[in-house]
């Protein structure tokens, strides 16, 4: 297994102020990792780290080298985060992620624009592909930065949140489908919705502060709290606390 | 008609004056639909007004004013970027500082300048007919420069523009680029000052592209729109001052805003022809 990046006892924050203390986990190629935490406890920032988007105050952020024409991340942002009103078609989004300082100069090839057109097809947009992205709905909206975010063959998928904003149809073909490109990427995905997520990744990375690498996807909520991530797994009535159980699909109180 | 025909080949000042909106809707329709598309029309406007600091302070000492605006637009667009991006001030309001200090740093060098300052209403409010031959030269190097720029970095510049974060993620000098075009956006917005001025400016810069955004959804469909939709504006605009002897300015900012109207209008209308028309088709299927 090779090594992707690596994460050596990083803190970080903005101004003065620290919002994650000694941070350290390492990404091979295939790994799929969960990143869960409370709301405010940096899983942003921690995004944004890995991302090159935020120096490290402390410690370093070590790139494994690329193949020839490899590109290193892809990024699905939060879609709440983009301007609607931008004047930009749908095609033009998935194209824009071919960007890159050896790609500054001139127009598409009909290459790109024949894989953009293919990965449309993938995701069910290639109808809108010349739609502006203002007339499309949040789901759409999705699919086409799912688009962007994988033109470019990247080594490493980075989801921020993909399941808000979409249907219950799209979400499990999303999930069925990142189960199916882990075979050629890595994927880190942060998602609120703890109990969905651990029946799709392989490890699970609690942040909240710091960081805590469980290395399986089962996780009980004794760890959650030892952790220092005090997530609900999943309320059930009145059982007091719950397990995730190694099932695909369904998800079943511990009889405890 | 006829008659203005033969005056403005007859006046050199009509010519310049209508190069000069030739000029400014080329520069002013790129600039502008950047503008509009990253929402940084209050910073615009707040460049616009701080660079009065850097006539003013031309003005004492004697200098070009159009180069004293021009550093201090510059200065003080590069200001609030810095500003905004160390987080310790809210954006807006290092605008509105800058603003309103740039402006107050003016008025005292005005004042401070003995004698009376003849052409300090020019650029307050503009004065299309009074455009020189090297004000002429600059906006066509500046329109130059920026054709061949968009030109030949269009995509760059829509993806940055668009979704800066994701850029940079894919090792784009998103940085570099920003400055790039904030610095010609400051440039563009001092050549234009003699055709509306100051306090009119930020309209020639966000109406066009707000005009063109009901024909249009992309970003090369708003520049050229933009284009069009400014030089229609200024013509027009410059014909009725000339005639009726008002303020080139103010006249050309009028025809704007009845072109904005007009097309919401066309826009709405057309829209519920639409909606009745697939309502009608529903009926009958």
């Amino acid at each position: 297994m090779n090594k992707i990046l690596e994460v050596n006892n990083v803190s970080a924050g903005y101004g003065s102020e620290v919002v994650l203390k000694n941070v350290s986990i390492e990404v091979f190629e295939n790994d799929f990792i969960g990143v869960i935490g409370p709301n405010g406890g940096g899983k942003t920032t921690f995004l944004k780290l890995l991302l090159g988007q935020l120096q490290p105050m402390q410690g370093a952020i070590h790139h494994f080298p690329l193949n020839e024409g490899e590109t290193l991340f892809g990024y699905l942002p939060q879609t709440s985060n983009i301007d609607k009103k931008f004047p930009i078609t749908v095609q033009d989004v998935v194209l824009s992620g071919l960007l890159s300082p050896k790609r500054f100069f001139g127009s598409h090839t009909k290459a790109n624009k024949h894989k953009a057109a293919e990965l449309m097809q993938m995701a069910g947009v290639l109808h809108l592909a010349s739609k502006s992205i203002g007339e499309l709905s949040g789901g759409q909206l999705q699919r086409t930065f799912l688009c962007r975010a994988l033109i470019a063959d990247p080594r490493l998928l980075v989801l921020d949140e993909p399941n808000t904003f979409v249907d219950n149809k799209f979400e499990k073909e999303l999930y069925e489908l990142l189960k199916e490109l882990n075979k050629q990427m890595a994927i880190i995905m942060v998602s609120h919705d703890v109990g969905t997520i651990t029946s799709y990744v392989k490890t699970i990375a609690c942040v909240n502060r710091s960081l805590h690498y469980h290395k399986s996807n089962k996780i009980s909520q004794q760890q959650l709290a030892s952790y220092d991530c005090p997530l609900q797994i999943i309320t059930h009535g009145k059982v007091p606390h719950t397990v995730l159980l190694d099932h695909k699909e369904t998800l079943t109180p511990n009889p405890k | 008609m006829f008659t203005i025909l033969q005056e403005i080949l007859e006046y050199q000042f009509l010519q310049n004056a209508l190069w000069a909106s030739v000029l400014v809707s080329v520069a002013a329709g790129i600039v502008g639909s950047y503008i509009t598309s990253r929402r940084m029309v209050f910073l615009s406007g707040g460049i616009t007004h701080a660079s009065f600091g850097g006539i003013g302070i031309a003005y004492y000492f004697g200098i070009n004013p159009v180069m004293g605006a021009l550093v201090f637009a510059i200065l003080s667009a590069f200001g609030i970027e810095a500003l905004a991006n160390r987080k310790t001030v809210r954006e807006d309001s290092a605008i509105g500082i800058l603003w309103a200090f740039g402006m107050a740093i003016g008025i005292i060098f005005v004042f401070l300048t003995p004698g009376y300052a003849p052409n300090l209403m020019n650029f307050l409010f503009g004065s299309i007919l009074t455009v020189t031959q090297s004000d002429l030269l600059m906006l066509l190097a500046l329109d130059v420069i920026l054709i061949a720029l968009f030109w030949l970095f269009f995509n760059p510049i829509l993806f940055i523009s668009f979704d800066p974060e994701f850029a940079q993620t894919q090792k784009v000098p998103v940085k570099v680029v920003q400055y790039i075009l904030t610095a010609l956006m400051a440039a563009a917005i001092v050549l234009s000052i003699r055709v509306v001025g100051i306090i009119l400016l930020i309209s020639l810069f966000s109406i066009p592209p707000a005009t063109a955004n009901f024909f249009t959804k992309t970003f090369k469909g708003m520049i050229l729109w933009s284009i069009a939709i400014s030089l229609i504006g200024t013509f027009v605009g410059l014909l009725a001052s000339y005639r009726v002897n008002i303020p080139s300015g103010a006249a050309i900012i009028v025809v704007f805003v009845v072109m904005f109207a007009l097309a919401k209008l066309v826009s709405y209308t057309t829209m519920r022809v639409r909606i009745r028309t697939e309502n009608n088709k529903l009926h009958q299927a």
